[in-house]
């Protein structure tokens, strides 16, 4: 009892810090990257002794502690507890359905065998929508609680948008789950480590194409960032439901927005690119289809699985942080037919095709 | 047992990581409050009339539309995960369901209930 | 589940739906309700009925709370207008509540024969509240039920439809 609330604390713990870390990070690839694609420079000012780190010293460190000490203006005539509790609502709910995503697999200490996922939940794919279905009130209650019609506008335009790509991110999601007939994400991650041929890595996106660019769009305009970033839209409403925050607050919708990117990388790593699975890594090591093996030890195994898996989301980070800086803002309508005339039939077709093929193939 | 300890341990650590931010917040930042800073932001003009306005009935349509279609996405998860058990029965039941919620769809679309301008 | 647990989530679960009741500001009210079907959730992921309680969080507080607070927020609900009960208002609702009362505290007491609660937790057979279980019941026993809570659906859209344009007139 006591060492699997201790284990279950330390998984936890790691998950945390490796959200709260790739916030940073990610904090940095966007302002740094921006900078890259605007042909600025970017952040470089602040330094510790002369050593400002190409911006990481900005981001990484002078970035939250000037949040931390800055003043938390609430405005005049709100409902102070829902003010201080929207970006709760938003932070807690992302923050804990990135857990639920494996990082790697089954580690071995001695006679303990540790699950290497936060939240060990056997219909962990329903647990993630669920927690992501919630992100939705941080939005309505930051809109809410600012009395300013800017706020509220973007956050009932926010709200709408989440709702309105929930739909097709569950289709396509559905059609994942046929595909590997369970809803536990460890199991989906196990299913794609064979090969096809000897050769091929049977990831998912060999399997499911179009559910990926599903996910990947509705999780696109999930974490509301561009090209579906009406509801900060900060050219028409300021920056839309969090314009009344400041200080902490603020920081804590800015980094919901960074693990909300940071879970997409991670469902459709998991999904579609395998997760931790390394092609050709197996539990004793590598062995190529050309003869050639590796044996390795088993903690460095699981090492590696785990490296593999941050490296894959941090590549989707970056290219969603590439997208957000390339695209131009949709407008609503246009925003709205996507969602619903575009990507809600489209899920339904690809659900109906995979269901069929399903039957093709195994008879 | 396991699933059940691991959760409760990840919503107290991140419960609690919240409230610290919150709580540090507070401690830490400086409080003046002025007439001016208490003013809803609107570009630099003094702000007219209440905030809360009325909202167009679209975003309502949206919401209810969504909430149908939630639960009949919700019905899915477990008819994939069957899907293998339960063969062309299963799948000819699923095609009457989306059949008929594609004609909703459908009465929708052609009302002009997804139309924005 | 373990008594000390049950009464954990219990206690605040009353609390915040008595706020639904009792909060002034229908915003706070709505929310209360949120935070009280997010707690019945977690008491039934803890009862082993993991699916049940997504499908709560899924639909109750993702997708009809939303709706509540849209028309919250539509119909610009700032606060509860004093009411002006009619005579005998309180009365009959407070019978019909003491009855209800009444007949939930007998179930209670007597206790469902399969109901896992404190304590029962060993009635339960592994596979119970498991996805497999729920789909196979719900798509071969039940399939019609399962086929007409489409047709359901589809009123629920058409009414809707209907109800809008009323309004929009």
């Amino acid at each position: 009892m006591l060492t699997l609330i201790l284990i279950s604390a330390v998984k936890a713990l790691i998950v945390v810090a490796m959200v709260l870390n790739l916030a940073g990070i990610l904090g940095w690839v966007e302002r740094k990257g921006s900078a890259l694609i605007q042909d600025r420079i970017g952040a470089n000012r602040a330094a510790i002794f002369g050593f400002a780190g190409a911006g990481l010293v900005n981001t990484l460190l002078a970035d939250p502690i000037k949040f931390l000490t800055k003043e938390d203006v609430i405005p005049r005539g709100v409902d102070r507890l829902l003010h201080t509790l929207a970006p709760c609502v938003s932070l807690f709910p992302a923050m804990v359905a990135f857990a639920v995503v494996p990082f790697g697999d089954r580690l071995h200490v001695g006679e303990l065998v540790v699950n290497l996922q936060a939240i060990e939940v056997d219909v962990g794919v329903l647990f993630l929508l669920a927690m992501t279905s919630l992100g939705v009130y941080g939005v309505v209650l930051g809109g809410w609680a600012s009395n300013n019609r800017l706020s509220l506008l973007g956050g009932i335009r926010g709200s709408a948008q989440m709702i309105s790509y929930e739909l097709a991110m569950g289709l396509g999601v559905v059609a994942v789950v046929l595909t590997y007939g369970s809803l536990d994400f460890q199991e989906i991650v196990r299913r794609q480590g064979h090969m096809i041929g000897g050769w091929i890595p049977s990831w998912g996106i060999l399997y499911q194409p179009l559910a990926f660019l599903l996910l990947l769009i509705a999780g696109i305009a999930e974490t509301k960032r561009a090209p579906f970033d009406l509801p900060e839209g900060e050219s028409e409403i300021v920056s839309g439901y969090f314009t009344e925050y400041s200080g902490i607050k603020y920081l804590m919708f800015f980094m919901t927005d960074f693990v909300e990117i940071a879970i997409v990388s991670a469902v459709v790593t998991t999904f579609f690119f395998g997760g931790w699975q390394i092609p050709f890594l197996g539990s004793q090591g590598f062995v190529f289809p050309w003869g050639w093996s590796l044996a390795l030890p088993h903690v460095v195994v699981v090492l590696l699985q785990v490296a593999a898996y941050m490296v894959k989301v941090f590549v989707f980070c970056c290219l969603q942080v590439l997208v957000r800086w390339s695209m131009p803002r949709l407008r609503y309508d246009q925003l709205m037919w996507f969602g619903w005339k575009v990507m809600l039939p489209l899920g339904l077709a690809n659900l109906v095709v995979t269901a069929l093929v399903l039957l093709w193939v195994r008879g | 047992m396991q699933q059940s300890i691991s959760v409760l341990v990840t919503f107290v650590l991140v419960g609690g990581l919240v409230a610290v931010m919150v709580s540090l917040g507070w401690l830490l930042g400086p409080r003046t409050e002025t007439p001016a800073k208490g003013e809803a932001f609107e570009c630099g003009n003094p702000p007219s009339g209440s905030a809360w306005g009325r909202f167009p009935v679209k975003f309502y349509m949206t919401a209810i539309i969504f909430i149908i279609f939630d639960v009949e996405v919700v019905f899915l998860y477990p008819w994939a995960v069957l899907f293998d058990r339960l063969g062309w029965f299963g799948f000819a039941e699923m095609l009457v369901f989306l059949t008929v919620l594609g004609f909703g769809l459908l009465y929708v679309w052609q009302k002009g209930a997804l139309e924005w301008d | 589940m373990s008594p000390f647990l049950f009464f954990l989530l219990a206690v605040p679960l009353v609390v915040f739906s008595l706020g639904v009741v009792l909060a002034r500001s229908p915003v706070r009210s709505a929310l209360s309700l949120v935070v009280a079907l997010f707690l019945l959730a977690v008491m039934f992921f803890l009862l082993d009925a993991r699916m049940i309680a997504a499908l709560q969080v899924i639909v109750y507080a993702g997708a009809i709370m939303v709706l509540f607070l849209f028309v919250i927020m539509l119909l610009n609900l700032q606060q509860e207008p004093v009411e002006t009960a009619r005579p005998g208002q309180r009365t009959i609702a407070g019978v019909f509540s003491l009855v209800f009362l009444f007949f939930m505290g007998a179930i209670a007491l007597r206790g469902l024969p399969v109901m896992p609660g404190p304590g029962v937790e060993t009635a339960v057979t592994p596979s119970f509240g498991s996805v497999e279980a729920l789909a196979e019941r719900l798509f071969t026993r039940h399939a019609l039920a399962f086929e007409v809570t489409s047709v359901l659906l589809l009123v629920a859209i058409v009414g809707a439809v209907v109800l809008a344009r009323k309004i929009q007139r």
